[in-house]
């Protein structure tokens, strides 16, 4: 039987010699990932069910990141029911503040994740390590509980959708407008239950961060998982930051997909989603000039070396705009100190910018910069559903760090070729 | 399991940030969470939700993040159903493992609307206009987690 990659990943996992679309599994788990909002529920149904030990403390990651550093009592409670937790089951790959990035980077990062693997995290942008060619998903706490507590989750297996690309990106032209042009094109349920499966000669192009952006938000169309074949680009990273092996799954000739998109690359625009859904892009020749009072450049979407090093070449010498705050937060400790090597934070501090330690705050809304009603921002994350990023009556305007940057500079939404 | 109740109809797309803003997550207690129930959509929700109301939407329920605060937040908040025309699939998965009872289906369903819902034959039935419809029961390994009253307690089951 012909499969997907996915389906070879997940097969291999079930310890089955293949998978149909549709077919219920139990598989084998490499990495279970949680964070500071999600382990807590996780860990209160793990201790209810017996509260026995974890199926192996080295496969078993958490990650304080959400409302860290704690940013009410509240969430100081939460993150220490975690830290005691970890600190009790022996979790080998607890990151607490001082340690912690943001998951989705942190993690390829740390090595944890290599190509072949099976990963569940308790959070919807599991999905982002499908650019090493890993199967990865978001689940719910109880899924993780269950998967802390026996190695194993059940996967309604996924037909899949094919993205050829071809071709190469333009000057500020990043992943994430291929991933917002994606969304656009099959709108936020248009890979509903399904796997977005990347190929085409357009891949070997593509950087490891761009991938990663790029799977990161499949779940924004609903997808199950997104991913990327295993090339040289892959090995060379996973050779870099890991020791593990990686397994290479690649999907059969004969595999079948329920659609195939055909996507040139270098047609590609900078595309910015407009309130409230990651669906309703636009491109610089529909965007009118909207004023805005915030910008935001980081996240797991967006927050790794790469994005920062492109915001910092268009921030260079130029100020912001006084009527913009402008906050940068690299997304793990590591980015943040080659950006402080490479001299990108002086360029951030001396353009006006706030430089943050490593936290997801704003992206969701939680903390570290909050919008007031009727206030809009230009943001490299990855919502902009109602009250996202603050008060249900502020917008975000989800866009690459290239226009996140520039519109920094002017204050109102900016295409960079135009700086 | 057989149910009756009143219809809180939504639209499409109704995403987990509007069912439990994630300002409220700096707490995992099923009330407190409850209090905040759908607050940035229907700021009215917490105070007219009856317990065994049905909610009712659209498209795509629950997209967006994976947090199991959000089915909490409806089932703390006495919603006895959710009935969409598709679910997210984390929100799917969510629903299953903390025993919020779901249903796949599309039609012409109104606020205010009286349903009875038939889990075990898949039949829904709408007092206004007395019509019925019907929907696929879950498959029977997921029946045998509800069953079993959460993944947890279907662990035997799974091995």
């Amino acid at each position: 039987m012909n499969m997907t990659m996915t389906q070879k990943i997940l097969a291999a996992h079930a310890q089955r010699d293949s998978v149909r679309p549709g077919e219920l599994i139990l598989a084998k788990l490499d990495l279970v990932l949680a964070n500071d909002i999600t382990a807590p529920v996780a860990i209160n149904e793990f201790r209810k069910a017996g509260d026995g030990c974890v199926f192996d403390c080295q496969k078993i990651a958490l990650v304080m990141d959400h409302f860290t550093p704690n940013k009410d009592i509240k969430a100081a409670e939460q993150t220490k029911l975690v830290r005691d937790f970890a600190h009790e089951k022996g979790i080998e790959h607890f990151y607490d503040v001082g340690a912690m990035g943001i998951e989705h980077a942190l993690l390829p990062e740390k090595g944890l994740v290599v190509a072949g693997d099976l990963v569940i995290g308790a959070d919807s942008h599991t999905c982002t390590y499908g650019a090493l060619g890993a199967f990865s998903t978001g689940v719910g706490s109880t899924d993780m509980a269950f998967g802390m507590a026996t190695g194993k989750a059940w996967f309604k297996t996924p037909s899949a959708i094919k993205f050829n690309l071809r071709g190469k990106l333009p000057k500020w032209v990043s992943g994430k407008d291929v991933i917002l042009h994606i969304i656009g094109l099959i709108g936020v349920d248009g890979a509903l239950y399904q796997s977005m499966e990347f190929g085409g000669d357009g891949v070997a192009s593509l950087s490891i961060d761009d991938r990663l952006c790029i799977c990161n938000m499949a779940i924004e169309a609903g997808g199950k998982n997104g991913i990327f074949p295993v090339d040289q680009v892959t090995l060379k990273y996973i050779a870099e930051h890991s020791t593990r092996q990686p397994v290479i799954h690649a999907a059969d000739a004969g595999a079948e997909y329920e659609r195939v998109f055909d996507i040139d690359l270098a047609s590609l625009r900078s595309t910015v989603a407009f309130p409230h859904l990651p669906s309703n892009t636009k491109t610089f020749d529909q965007i009118p000039s909207i004023p805005i009072d915030q910008v935001v450049i980081g996240s797991c979407t967006n927050g790794r070396l790469s994005d920062l090093a492109v915001a910092a070449e268009l921030l260079k010498g130029r100020k912001v705009n006084p009527r913009v705050r402008t906050i940068i937060i690299p997304a793990t400790q590591k980015i943040y100190l080659d950006a402080v090597h490479q001299g990108l934070v002086d360029i951030f501090i001396n353009a006006g910018c706030a430089v943050s330690t490593p936290t997801c705050g704003p992206c969701l809304g939680g903390h570290m910069g909050i919008l007031a009603k009727g206030e809009r921002a230009v943001a490299t994350t990855n919502r902009n559903f109602v009250g996202r990023m603050g008060h249900p009556e502020s917008e975000v305007y989800l866009a690459s760090p290239a226009v996140a940057a520039a519109s920094a500079l002017t204050g109102v939404i900016t295409d960079p070729t135009t700086i | 399991m057989k149910i009756t109740g009143k219809v809180i109809r939504y639209g499409d797309n109704v995403d987990t940030d509007v069912i439990i803003p994630a300002r409220h997550l700096n707490t995992s207690d099923p009330k407190e969470l409850a209090a905040h129930c759908m607050e940035d959509l229907d700021p009215d929700f917490v105070k007219k939700v009856q317990p065994g109301d049905i909610i009712v939407a659209g498209k795509n329920f629950g997209c967006g993040s994976s947090r199991e605060h959000a089915p909490i937040a409806i089932k703390a908040s006495g919603i006895a159903c959710v009935v969409a025309k598709s679910f997210a699939r984390i929100f799917y998965r969510n629903a299953i493992n903390t025993g919020l009872p779901i249903v796949e289906y599309d039609g012409d369903i109104r606020d205010g609307d009286l349903l009875d819902i038939d889990f075990a034959n898949g039949v829904i039935r709408n007092h206004r206009d007395n019509t019925q419809g019907r929907f696929t029961p879950f498959p029977e390994f997921l029946q045998k987690i509800i069953t079993a009253g959460g993944l947890f307690k279907a662990k035997e089951i799974m091995q």
